[in-house]
């Protein structure tokens, strides 16, 4: 009698869980408030910023490698153009992200129809639309932020981005193709909110490309506007786009003897990524003997009092 | 009766669990196609028009062989380049959905088959500016000097067009300012770029800037020195381009560049495709100066990084017929 009893409670699970396929109920959460990031994941990338050479864990094909060793920073500074030049939808959140979020309601239906972001650095601002309009077409223009829109997917949100500008994955010459798009899902805990965005970049990365950055609710930070004057001059004669030769960027290995790793390792490249290349990648070409940089307050944004 | 024997039973929630796994797996997506963008751009269909407002009274026509500028206002409609003409008659319907004023000059960039094909059926189909009644009813063709005389003389490569297509307003300054339908509208001569004959049109008051193919987001610069083109003139054609060009705010938005071809841009843009020439000249010119030959620059893949972006191995205008146009240039100095 009791496995009967038990048999039929299982039909009735089995048969509400059939008859779900798969889905999940919706539960808008609202992301609204100023969010003040965490950099306990990734903090020397983000805060100082790279180094030159560093590609590890990025999926790179031999293009977008040809185009990192390519670069010198010098370039922001002899391309004048750039130098009000925003970070890009999909990096936007890596950097000094202090961040505010905004729902948008519409007054007649009382539903979400869209979430403003602000971003301080650069002014960063985005409308990821919630009211289920179509992407542009393939001549309009993209932009820094490009063209978002998100559906619920249980309690996240799951957020598509199209038309951006090319722009980079790591600012240390990493480009970011203008064909790239991406998928974030926003999910919120408490007090905590985590962003995992995803890349997809046909003209420079062999796989997606997935990172997480999370941010805590901090009522009191006010995200101010930070505008950019475009000042036209420098001492490069016009037309000037530094770039180092292929074969001759002397700074490729400094990152990886500096930390004592493997010179291929952090070239990047999908096969890097994986456990396996443990088996294959070769003996560091140095083996520092102590911590010289980022030891020990790279953590939660610390301000480091006697240098890094 | 299957559940007789106690060890049975302690594998229940197991077998439970498994049963309940079985509609989800095969009602969601495997998590690797759940993690891909869905492809929500529309796709463009070669056999169409696009229309795509720019700014003001100016639209951006997108056709399989390039983009055709609209402007049109009291003086009527001004034309930047007519395509191939293999669409002419849904060109000339997506501009009369726009405006029922005649078609008063029709501007070539350049004298490519690609933006000239239309001309004479564009022509014929409006009226001289000014001069409603005028004898024969055909619209002004304008383009550079040398751009109108490679209209009218054939080459090995290229047909004469039809002499209705022909230009009936031509210059050989540096600059054509001409002021029609409440803006001025320079026409900027750019000296052996692309070929010798191409121009840049700026649209002043809307601040929006033509140009044709000296300028595609999507492909290397098809350059003909049988036409008296060249890779050094496109890059000063670009820098040229980036002194007229300015931004709104962060480097976006501000004066619009409509491209030959692909999507509707702005100075960003613009700034990467001069910077991507200058780096692969660069690059041509290294290894021509460690006396590389051709082949061995081809083989060398000066462009690799570049190629996603701008490069093709098929079609009209190969990656390889752009380095090698390059090299040729460069290993002349």
């Amino acid at each position: 009698m009791r496995l009967s009893r038990f048999a039929a409670t299982c039909g009735l699970i089995f048969m509400a869980a059939a008859s779900l396929g798969g889905r999940a109920f919706a539960q808008e959460i609202d992301f609204s408030g100023e969010w003040r990031p965490i950099y306990h994941e990734d903090g020397p990338e983000r805060i100082p910023g790279p180094d030159l050479g560093d590609y590890a864990g990025f999926p790179l094909n031999d293009a977008a490698r040809l185009r990192a060793d390519s670069y010198s920073p010098e370039r922001i500074i002899a391309v004048t153009e750039n130098g009000c030049r925003q970070h890009s939808g999909d990096y936007s959140m890596r950097g000094l992200a202090n961040l505010r979020i905004m729902r948008e309601i519409d007054p007649i239906t009382q539903q979400a129809v869209a979430f403003h972001t602000r971003i301080g650095f650069h002014t960063m601002d985005r409308t990821i639309y919630l009211d289920g309009r179509p992407h542009p077409g393939h001549q309009a223009p993209h932009t820094w932020q490009g063209f978002s829109t998100a559906e619920w997917k249980g309690n996240q949100l799951s957020i598509t981005t199209t038309h951006l500008k090319e722009n980079y994955h790591r600012r240390n010459g990493i480009a970011s193709g203008p064909n790239r798009t991406f998928t974030e899902r926003w999910v919120r805990h408490g007090d905590v909110l985590t962003v995992v965005t995803i890349v997809d970049d046909p003209e420079m990365l062999t796989e997606r490309l997935v990172r997480s950055q999370s941010w805590i609710l901090d009522p009191g930070q006010h995200v101010l506007g930070n505008p950019c004057e475009y000042g036209g001059e420098s001492t490069y004669e016009p037309g000037t786009v530094p770039a180092y030769l292929p074969g001759t960027n002397p700074f490729l290995t400094e990152y990886a003897d500096r930390w004592g790793l493997p010179r291929s390792g952090v070239r990047g490249g999908a096969a890097t990524m994986y456990p396996e290349f443990r088996l294959t990648m070769e003996k560091p070409a140095t083996q520092p003997e102590k911590c010289t940089l980022y030891c020990k307050c790279m953590n939660d944004g610390a301000v480091c009092p006697d240098g890094p | 009766m299957i559940f007789k024997s106690p060890k049975t039973l302690h594998a229940l929630p197991l077998l439970l669990a498994a049963v309940l796994a079985v509609p989800t797996m095969a009602a969601a997506p495997a998590l690797r196609d759940r993690m891909k963008v869905p492809n929500v751009v529309p796709p463009l269909d070669p056999n169409e028009v696009t229309v795509l407002p720019v700014r003001d009274n100016i639209y951006m026509l997108t056709t399989s062989a390039g983009n055709i500028t609209v402007h049109f206002g009291d003086g009527g409609v001004m034309i930047i380049d007519s395509g191939d003409g293999t669409l002419t008659p849904k060109v000339l319907a997506a501009i009369r959905a726009l405006t029922s004023r005649p078609i008063a000059y029709v501007v070539n960039t350049s004298a490519e088959a690609e933006h000239i094909g239309g001309n004479a059926d564009l022509a014929r189909a409006g009226s001289p500016p000014g001069v409603p009644d005028a004898d024969p009813q055909i619209a002004h063709v304008v383009a550079h000097e040398a751009a109108s005389l490679r209209m009218q003389k054939a080459s090995p490569d290229q047909k004469a067009i039809d002499s209705a297509g022909w230009p009936f307003v031509t210059y050989f300054v540096d600059t054509l300012e001409m002021y029609f339908s409440g803006t001025p509208v320079q026409l900027i001569h750019v000296p052996a770029a692309r070929t010798d004959g191409d121009t840049l049109v700026v649209f002043r008051r809307p601040d929006v800037v033509s140009t044709g193919d000296i300028f595609s987001p999507d492909r290397y610069p098809v350059i003909r020195p049988e036409r008296g083109g060249s890779l050094k003139g496109t890059i000063d054609a670009l820098n040229r381009l980036l002194d007229i060009t300015v931004p709104e705010d962060l480097q976006e938005g501000g004066t619009l560049v409509i491209p030959g071809h692909g999507r509707l841009c702005d100075e960003g843009e613009v700034v990467e495709y001069r910077d991507m020439l200058t780096v692969v000249r660069e690059r041509i010119s290294d290894l021509i100066r460690q006396g590389k030959t051709l082949e061995q620059v081809l083989a060398a893949k000066p462009t690799l990084d570049y190629d996603g972006m701008y490069g093709s191995t098929q079609g009209p205008w190969t990656t390889t017929q752009f380095i090698t146009a390059a090299y040729r240039e460069l290993a002349k100095k």
